[in-house]
């Protein structure tokens, strides 16, 4: 059985079995594709139209989906690997071992953003940003440009306390909802605003680049598990015939086999470390 | 910088030349608002009750054309007027390549090279990508 782990409380051997099975992937361009999917979506998702990654109530379970796809592919690499969170509440600073050269490497340097040490600097010659918006086929990071703070556990206890999953109009603009307000369209702001801390490429569209978009999402993840424990009695909504969203027994694109009622429930594929 | 982009914009428009007086002094900003110290020219995407109506109700913001940071960015409602489509029925370009821009359903703005934060009006989307950008060409997806 899986079991996803505080990045910060991985030994040195678990953080190099998943950097090489990134690198593995990269490699055979399992990766890439992986972004081209991201993008695709994050393109078409509007607030207006048919959305089903980003906006949406789908946001939580088409990424939880999403993330079970590529930590499979890293499990075909290494059996071994687990996707590793984020919790960027606790582990909040440029400085964090998350950023050292033996993990993900650190900020970009000022002149073009470009990542100069660890194993995804380009000079490495192992991570060429093929899925890109421009010119640059670099790794780019400014942590801490964007917005100077990532949120804080007194932010997200606010965020977990909600008590409806989402509500009308089910995009951007739903004020209510614990979904909007996780994503980050409402409120204090809790996962686009990470997006925007790490810079680079984490505020792109092809977002996904940049490994630690996995363990950021992994975390987001996690905080759906613990806002369910939290609510059992809330469900996911809407339940049915909503327009230009995924209900709860609709299937989701690109799989078209998987539904959110399908992804309620984590612990059918992997547990987390700590509740 | 390109210096090469700055020199071929020195030839452009007159709205755009006169872009150029303000494309040193912003440097940094976020360009998210007003903040940036560019004072906001007329037509500008706040005020842009001039571009007509869509069927959400948002004004379509006026078309721009000027040069940021020396680079010419362009904005103007996509050919055939506003579909309705999420794009806003507007097309954004930078150095003439397509930014794909996106309106949100409260008539905010992203690209997708901010994607994740939003902005007043497309003429500030625009800017920002320019900043973030430093220099790199928009390239279409590969």
């Amino acid at each position: 059985m899986t079991v996803r782990k505080n990045q910060a409380t991985l030994t040195s051997d678990e953080k190099k079995r998943f950097v090489n099975a990134l690198l593995t992937l990269k490699r055979n361009g399992k990766y890439d594709a992986f972004v081209t999917t991201h993008n695709a979506f994050i393109m078409s998702d509007g607030d207006d139209t048919d959305r089903v990654g980003h906006r949406s109530p789908s946001f939580l379970p088409w990424h939880r989906r999403f993330l079970i796809e590529f930590e499979q592919a890293l499990q075909s690499v290494d059996s071994t690997v687990a996707l590793p969170y984020w919790d960027w509440t606790a582990d909040r600073t440029a400085t964090s071992s998350l950023w050292a050269a033996d993990f993900l490497g650190g900020t970009g340097r000022s002149r073009d953003g470009q990542v100069m040490d660890g194993p995804f600097a380009s000079s490495g010659g192992q991570w060429a940003i093929n899925v890109r918006v421009d010119g640059r086929n670099y790794l780019r990071r400014a942590l801490g440009a964007g917005v100077p703070q990532l949120p804080t556990k007194a932010e997200v206890d606010s965020v977990l306390a909600m008590t409806t999953y989402d509500e009308a109009p089910w995009n951007s603009q739903s004020t209510g909802g614990f979904r909007n307000h996780l994503e980050g369209w409402r409120g204090v702001n809790l996962h686009n605003r990470v997006h925007v801390w790490v810079g680079g490429q984490m505020g792109t569209g092809v977002s996904p680049n940049d490994p630690v978009f996995w363990m950021h999402h992994a975390f987001v993840d996690k905080l759906w598990a613990q806002w369910q424990e939290r609510h059992p009695a809330s469900p996911y909504l809407p339940a049915a015939g909503t327009a230009n969203v995924v209900d709860l027994r609709e299937t989701m694109r690109p799989w078209n086999n998987v539904t959110p009622a399908d992804m309620l429930d984590h612990k059918k594929f992997y547990t987390f470390d700590a509740a | 910088m390109s210096r090469l982009t700055r020199r071929s914009a020195l030839g452009l428009t007159a709205t755009a030349v006169a872009g150029l007086g303000l494309a040193g002094t912003a440097y940094a900003a976020t360009a998210s608002g007003p903040a940036n110290g560019v004072v906001p020219a007329a037509g500008d995407g706040h005020t842009g009750h001039t571009g007509g109506m869509d069927h959400t109700g948002h004004a379509t913001p006026a078309p721009f054309d000027e040069v940021y940071q020396g680079r010419r960015i362009e904005g103007a409602p996509a050919q055939g007027g506003a579909h309705g489509g999420h794009h806003g029925g507007y097309q954004v370009r930078i150095d003439g390549k397509e930014l794909h821009v996106m309106r949100n359903g409260d008539g905010t703005w992203i690209s997708v090279i901010n994607h994740y934060e939003t902005f007043a009006n497309p003429r500030a989307v625009a800017r920002a990508a320019v900043v973030e950008l430093q220099g790199a060409t928009l390239v279409p997806l590969a």
